[in-house]
């Protein structure tokens, strides 16, 4: 029995985890990675968003104060390289652990935040099953946290802001960009980051996608495409790139299928980039139980993730009767700090996303 | 193939552990995801689909897509994008949905 169960150890969990426990909840962060930190601990690029949320700060020196801070606390339990595969009534959830994922735990909380931020987007394109497609997450997780080389020519798919990032990480790596492929008319991501990736020598071709890739066994060419303004193939525009390697950045949809399993309502949302449970304020759900922070309430950035995550974790644990002396203060400071980082035009979206997902004052 | 010099980031090696695939004998670092002591060994597939047989190589890295599913120590269906590396492991290439033969 624990008080709070939170699942995914990236930003959300990890300060949804330091919140709740700073009031003194008992806390237990179980988190499926073989180490703590989701996404932060393969960015080693300088972090954009919020200063009070450590922007300009390299992604994997966050994870490391957060997973430090975590050990603090004698009262938060972290479980790392285990996954949480069910939930059942009540508030119990199933827990898979060891080598051969034969070790089943049943953990009873009375509150759970589900923090499990987000997964890929797959893109289809003729043999896009062969080995040697990674989606972007999975070459920064080799290259950045295992220092393994993930190919040696890539062609990266998507210009937003991770396209781009990771893009720019291969080079550093000394690893061969081809060309950024991308399937709007612009560049998604920040200009001063494409700016610098053309001037390494890395074609974008806006207005272009994927169409196919060949190889036995693995790929050894891939054929892009010019495509109009409804997305259809132009023919006579491809080209044949001698690459080994495919780099999906094209975007993250929210891993929320606890939140199916567990009668969450769910809804819709373009702008959040799939279905989302609909939340009250305080990140709470339909379930009077479940919370929910970060990628998985609707794919944003590693600042907000931290604020949802902080939001959920205080009003979880106050929900318990745990006592914050200036209760009103922080939950009102902690969302105006939200409200705050989301007043700026790239965050239009999202503004949008979240008045759809939003209960207001009793349940939608 | 391993990176060799980075701007940012330093891979403190640990300890080199043997392994084998499908008998082969093959060397990565101890505690590091099996899939990626594979892909640094140059190794790409790492599976076969059940119906069609395609090869299926490394994909999500976060345990999610199944595309790295392989028979470690005789147990099929192991996820070896976040199951870590240790000396002696004896791993093969899953055919369709495996077996404990
Ligand atoms: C290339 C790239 C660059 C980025 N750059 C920036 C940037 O500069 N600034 C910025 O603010 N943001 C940036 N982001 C976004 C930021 O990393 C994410 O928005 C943030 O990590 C979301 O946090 P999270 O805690 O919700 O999810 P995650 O960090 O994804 O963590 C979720 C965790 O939950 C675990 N999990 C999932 N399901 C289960 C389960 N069933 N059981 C147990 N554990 C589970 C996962 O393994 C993972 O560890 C970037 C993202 C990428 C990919």
């Amino acid at each position: 029995m624990t008080d709070i169960a939170i699942i995914g150890g990236g930003p959300a969990g990890l300060s949804a985890a330091i919140y709740a426990a700073s009031l003194g909840a008992k806390v237990t962060l179980i988190d499926d990675g073989l180490e703590l930190g989701g996404q932060l601990i393969k960015q080693t690029h300088k972090f954009f968003g919020s200063e009070k949320q450590f922007a300009g700060i390299r992604g994997i020196e966050i994870a490391k104060k957060m997973i430090q801070d975590i050990k603090e606390y004698d009262n938060i339990e972290a479980i790392a390289n285990s996954t949480v595969t069910g939930y059942y009534e009540d508030e119990v959830i199933t827990i898979v652990q060891g080598v051969n994922g034969d070790i089943l735990k049943k953990l009873k909380a009375k509150r759970i935040i589900v923090a499990t931020g987000a997964l890929e987007n797959m893109l289809p394109f003729v043999n896009n099953d062969l080995p040697g497609v990674y989606g972007a997450g999975a070459v920064q997780t080799l290259m950045n946290l295992y220092g393994v080389v993930p190919g040696n020519n890539i062609l990266m798919v998507g210009a937003g802001n991770i396209g781009l990032i990771v893009s720019y990480q291969l080079l550093q790596a000394g690893i061969k960009v081809e060309a950024i492929v991308e399937a709007l008319p612009r560049i998604g991501g920040y200009l001063v980051h494409a700016s610098k990736i053309r001037r390494l020598g890395v074609p974008i071709y806006t207005s272009h996608t994927l169409k196919e890739v060949y190889g036995t066994d693995c790929i050894e060419k891939a054929v892009i495409s010019e495509i109009n303004r409804n997305f259809e193939f132009i023919p006579g525009t491809e080209k044949e790139l001698e690459v080994d390697t495919i780099c999906l950045a094209v975007g993250l949809s929210p891993l929320s299928d606890l939140l199916w399993q567990a009668g969450c309502q769910m809804k819709y949302v373009p702008e959040l980039c799939g279905y989302v449970a609909l939340r009250d304020d305080n990140m709470k759900t339909t379930k009077d139980k479940i919370y929910i922070a970060g990628d998985v309430a609707g794919i944003e950035e590693a600042s907000s993730a931290m604020l949802e995550g902080q939001i959920a974790g205080l009003n979880a644990a106050v929900s318990l009767g745990y006592k914050c002396d200036n209760y009103q203060e922080q939950d009102k400071k902690l969302k105006a700090e939200l409200r705050e980082l989301r007043d700026n035009p790239l965050s239009e979206e999202i503004k949008i996303g979240i008045e759809k997902a939003l209960i207001r004052g009793g349940r939608d | 193939m391993r990176i060799k010099e980075h701007p940012i980031l330093e891979f403190n090696q640990k300890e080199k552990v043997k392994f084998t695939l499908d008998g082969k004998e093959l060397e990565g670092y101890k505690g590091e995801p099996i899939a990626s002591a594979l892909v640094a060994a140059g190794i790409k597939v790492l599976s076969r689909s059940i119906k069609y047989h395609r090869p299926r190589g490394f994909f999500c890295a976060i345990g999610k897509c199944s595309a790295c599913l392989m028979k470690v120590n005789g147990v099929p269906n192991i996820r070896t994008c976040v199951t870590k590396l240790e000396e002696g492991m004896k791993v093969e290439i899953q055919k369709g949905k495996g077996d404990f033969n």
